[in-house]
């Protein structure tokens, strides 16, 4: 016995997610099928959207509403023009706007050099950062990848490359994460930690 | 019986890790007393974990694992050794990498085989402190293979089973190891192999790290076995090796290096 195939194609839809199983696809499916149908509709509505209305950004290669040149913070004039955020992927940005600190541009590589996986520079979006700092007047580059293995390699890599392009790079620093617990971290941290330790007072 | 217990105990070397699910990550590791064995972290992508930086590839970890529903779950991390010379320097990276492709390649899921453990530790010790990773590289493949029973034939021919005689010959990756020139013809897919190169093979083969290195064995030579030897290890997995692409893009930048596109510097 089966179910009718309307909803063996949600089901089958579902489970096609990452960490969605068969349980919890005809869970959801059930759910959605006793709803009322304004909640099907809005969820058809925004799917849809999601692909057809939005792009990547074709400077800085993060997301934006399709139809415009380039993305909200591309196209903002309010921000710093002269420094450069290069990031791993476009949840980053995310993470970093929300800090609120940071006024300058970005740069989404969209993704990170990998030995292991084999993912090398030609698979990640650095000509194209490469192309940028000749066209426009940055004074610094910031290397926001994450302090993994691969976003190291992707800083070191990107450190090689920005020589010679007159520009001031630098790498987010890394150390102790706030709550955090000396025992238990790791010697290269604690080593990081050690070697960029500030003085105390000030601004911090 | 030891196997029933909750928790154990396993040293070993992280290989690579995977993300998994929310913040958690799924650990290759090879343990020396288990074998390739998959464990799953939990929580280690959050900024604030205590495990997340003991749990890099390269570390040399000691691990408490916690059996799980079907993965072992990792509930305690401490480094034993880190290298950190693999996170400082590109080149040197993708050879730490390619050692540990190799191993994740070649190695067995729980089946433990201390001698290869031993020969991986070693290994990543002596990159680390090398200047010269091309001696190192060869050395670890010659004796990879001879740990996991693909040790190809240097001192018989493998169609005639007579004696070497020291002169060039051949190397046929798929027989798995030395054609001699009169059983050479007619044979597919052989490639030629230099008598210098072929007696460096066979004294990595027999000889203790300690002895190999007494060799001065002139750069070409290294080149050739390299070749041969990435030839017949990719030949034996039947696929190419993501550590070496890498390798080869990072090197192509080396080479660009030397004329930067200069504007002041």
């Amino acid at each position: 016995m089966s179910l009718p195939k309307p909803f063996q194609d949600v089901i089958n839809a579902f489970s096609r997610l990452p960490g969605i199983g068969p349980k919890t696809a005809s869970r959801l499916t059930f759910y959605l099928w006793r709803s009322p149908q304004e909640l099907s509709l809005e969820l058809a509505h925004a799917l849809l959207a999601l692909k057809t209305e939005t792009s990547v950004c074709p400077r800085c290669f993060f997301l934006m509403a399709s139809g415009q040149g380039v993305c909200e913070i591309c196209a903002d004039s309010e921000r710093q023009r002269d420094v450069l955020c290069v990031v791993e992927e476009a949840l980053d940005v995310i993470a970093l706007e929300r800090s609120g600190v940071y006024r300058g541009l970005y740069h989404v590589l969209q993704g990170v050099l990998s030995p292991i996986e084999g993912v090398g520079p030609q698979d990640l979006r650095i000509a194209e950062l490469l192309q940028r700092l000749e066209r426009e007047a940055f004074q610094e580059v910031i290397l926001a990848t994450n302090p993994s293995l691969e976003g190291e390699a992707t800083a070191m890599y990107l450190k090689q490359r920005l020589q010679g392009y007159g520009v001031k790079v630098t790498r987010l620093a890394r150390g102790l994460p706030v709550g955090g617990d000396l025992e238990y971290a790791d010697p290269n941290t604690l080593l990081r930690a050690l070697l960029g330790r500030q003085e105390m007072g000030g601004e911090g | 019986m030891k196997d029933r217990q909750r928790t154990f105990r396993v040293e070993g070397v992280v290989l690579r890790h995977l993300d998994w699910g929310e913040a958690d990550r799924l650990v290759m590791l090879f343990a020396r007393d288990r074998g390739k064995l998959q464990a799953l972290a939990k929580g280690v992508r959050k900024a604030r974990s205590r495990k997340a930086g003991h749990l890099e590839p390269f570390n040399r970890v000691s691990l408490l694992l916690a059996r799980g529903r079907d993965l072992p779950l990792i509930t305690q991390a401490e480094t034993l050794t880190s290298y950190p010379v693999f996170h400082e320097d590109l080149l040197r990276m993708g050879y730490g990498a390619y050692v540990l492709e190799l191993i994740d390649r070649f190695a067995v899921e729980g089946e433990a085989n201390v001698a290869l453990y031993q020969l991986l530790v070693e290994t990543l010790e002596r990159l680390g402190c090398s200047s010269e990773p091309f001696f190192e590289l060869r050395y670890f493949e010659v004796k990879l293979l001879d740990q996991v029973g693909f040790r190809p034939e240097f001192f018989r021919c493998v169609v005639c089973n007579e004696s070497i005689q020291p002169r060039d010959q051949f190397f046929s990756c798929e027989l798995g190891g030395a054609v001699c020139p009169n059983c050479a013809v007619g044979q597919r897919a052989l490639r030629p192999v230099s008598m210098q190169a072929l007696k460096y093979l066979r004294h990595f083969q027999r000889s203790s790290y300690v002895e190999a290195r007494r060799a001065k064995i002139p750069l070409p030579i290294l080149e050739e076995m390299e070749s041969l030897l990435g030839l017949y290890v990719q030949t034996l997995l039947e696929r190419n090796l993501n550590t070496l692409q890498f390798i080869r893009s990072i090197s192509q930048l080396s080479r660009l290096q030397v004329t930067p596109p200069t504007k002041d510097s």
